[in-house]
């Protein structure tokens, strides 16, 4: 397997749905590859940088006119 | 009583007040859940104005419906569900304009199958800069920045915690559509956070 063959199914190997004997082979060829070695740590990194990120909104506040306007809106519905 | 489970029996009697209609009890919920629901917006629609309408379309959706609300799922998972469609929703009625391509981010290859990039490792220090403001404003720029198809994939799946399934649903694709978008997303951000994380050679 090439390094860009293995970019291909890094998704599907960092997923867990990799067949057994694919999983093998993607093993075999990062042991061999430093390079396809740091790029996973990172694709695997990316994805929990991601969420980290958005885990908390820094300082927002939900303005009170978005409060009001949804209980307006509902009030209107209502009558 | 420990906090969680007071904050517990808080949520539950709030839902049962929200259940039954009533504008305080749904008034406390969106000072609650509103912060988070304003961010996933924020995130799909990259418009401070627009989120706040998908938010409030979202929330007037979910009164309404709240006969629906089974209470098998968290209140949270249910209204985040309603506004990312909702985002969606004016996402899609925004005057389109050609989205850029994502290839320019994506990892590029020798004719013999190597990378041509030789990647730099991260410091590993990337864990603490992560708990700094600056760097989580970081790399919400970055997210911003990947085109409209791939960062809704994105946010739904790795932030939003959708399944690929769910995900297809919402936006119309094939389950190894989203896979393939999913995939190109998480390597476009990679490539474009890598420069602030990499080790600094002093």
């Amino acid at each position: 397997m090439t390094c860009r063959e293995i970019t291909d199914i890094l998704n599907e190997f960092v997923g867990g749905e990799l067949a057994a004997d694919a999983a093998a082979v993607l093993e075999a060829h990062l042991e061999l590859c430093p390079n396809c070695r740091v790029f996973l740590v990172q694709y695997r990194r990316t994805i929990e940088i991601a969420r980290a990120a958005d885990a908390e909104i820094d300082a927002v506040v939900v303005p009170q006119e978005l409060i009001d306007a949804v209980l307006a809106a509902i009030r209107t519905e209502e009558r | 009583m420990t906090q969680s489970s007071a904050a517990a029996r808080d949520d539950a009697a709030l839902v049962a007040g929200f259940r039954a209609g009533q504008h305080d009890a749904f008034a406390e919920i969106v000072r609650i859940h509103g912060s988070r629901l304003l961010g996933v917006a924020r995130r799909i629609v990259r418009d401070d104005d627009l989120a706040q309408e998908a938010v409030q379309d979202a929330l007037v959706s979910a009164f309404r419906a709240r006969d629906k609300f089974a209470g098998t799922s968290l209140l949270s998972t249910w209204l985040h569900r309603i506004t990312v469609n909702a985002a969606l929703m004016k996402l899609r009625s925004q005057k389109r304009r050609a989205e850029d391509s994502i290839d320019a981010l994506l990892p590029t290859f020798k004719d013999d199958g190597h990378h041509r990039e030789q990647f730099i490792s991260w410091d590993e220090r990337a864990d603490t800069k992560l708990e700094r403001a600056e760097t989580r404003q970081m790399v919400r720029a970055a997210i911003d920045q990947l085109p409209d198809s791939y960062r809704t994939v994105l946010v739904m799946r790795d932030i939003e915690g959708m399944s690929t399934e769910e995900t297809a649903a919402a936006l119309g694709l094939t389950a190894n559509a989203v896979k393939i978008r999913l995939h190109r997303a998480r390597m476009a951000l990679r490539t474009l956070i890598a420069p602030h994380l990499q080790e600094v050679s002093v």
